[in-house]
């Protein structure tokens, strides 16, 4: 395996100062809301996670019609990379929106339609991920995982959407409130500028977990091709 | 509007989940490439002695 190239090399410190940036415009630039005040910071995050989530999901997918047509197995390591990834941000969005309902909302969780779409696009690649495991033939199982992920991938425009179509709590930042939204605010500019950070931040990080993940698919491939030329 | 007290201890915690769950991950990317790089060297080892 060849050693980390240097473009990943400036994107890991690229990354690190990006976040440290981020967090020091969340906590020093951007103004305390009104109604919620300090945890209304947690918004910036939760917001930057469920983007670059549903930004994973939607690359899975691509990379899974590639491989449909290409028939390589390197897009299956592409695939399985963004699938994890997009699983962890996807959580912390997850989890992070339920701490900050529980002041806003007085519960951690309640079943309306965004909280309970984003729960079930998080299991609908959780499941993607143990039934990967059950299958032994790597053509067979990068077959399914395509399928899978493209049919998987439905349910992020749902996600997304659900605020928009549906009467919910859950506020929307761009676009009209539902009428029975909570924890709504007004975003100044300055809010609207490290919101837009956060996102971008989020996004270069999760471009080099990618390319970190993907490095480490190649590795595993490589190591069960030699097991394999072992046992033969 | 919510407490300052209670609103500052809510945003501590999500903070604390965003800033464990990515690091958690990052260590766990670190681990499996470390052990794979292991197997690696043992399989090359004993294809080397085979040959």
């Amino acid at each position: 395996m060849k050693p980390q190239p240097i473009a990943l090399k400036v994107l890991n410190i690229v990354s690190v100062l990006l976040f440290l940036a981020a967090l020091g415009m969340v906590f020093l630039y951007a103004p305390l809301e009104a109604t919620m005040n300090y945890v209304q910071k947690i918004f910036y995050f939760h917001i930057a996670n469920a983007w670059v989530g549903m930004l994973g999901f939607i690359a899975a997918a691509v990379a899974g019609v590639i491989y449909l047509i290409k028939h390589d197995q390197k897009w299956d390591i592409v695939e399985l990379a963004a699938v994890e990834i997009s699983l962890v941000f996807f959580l912390i969005a997850i989890v992070a929106g339920s701490i900050w309902a529980r002041p806003s909302w007085g519960a951690y969780w309640t079943w309306e339609p965004r909280l309970t779409t984003a729960a079930i696009l998080e299991m609908i690649y959780i499941a993607y991920l143990l039934l990967r495991q059950g299958i032994d033939d790597p053509d067979r199982r990068a077959r399914f995982s395509a399928v899978y992920t493209l049919v998987g991938a439905i349910s992020v425009p749902i996600t997304f959407i659900s605020i928009r179509f549906f009467r919910t709590i859950h506020p929307v930042v761009i676009g009209t409130n539902s009428a029975a939204s909570q924890g709504s605010f007004d975003m100044t500019s300055k809010m609207l500028a490290t919101m837009f950070f956060a996102l971008f931040t989020f996004s270069v990080i999760f471009v080099n977990l990618f390319w970190h993940r993907i490095r480490l698919g190649q590795l595993a491939q490589q190591v069960e091709q030699l097991k394999l030329e072992e046992l033969q | 509007m919510i407490e300052y007290a209670t609103s500052i201890r809510y945003m501590l915690a999500g903070y604390a989940v965003i800033l464990t769950v990515l690091t958690l991950y990052i260590i766990s990317l670190f681990i499996r490439w470390r052990n794979l790089k292991r197997d690696l060297h043992i399989l090359k080892e004993i294809q080397n002695k085979s040959v």
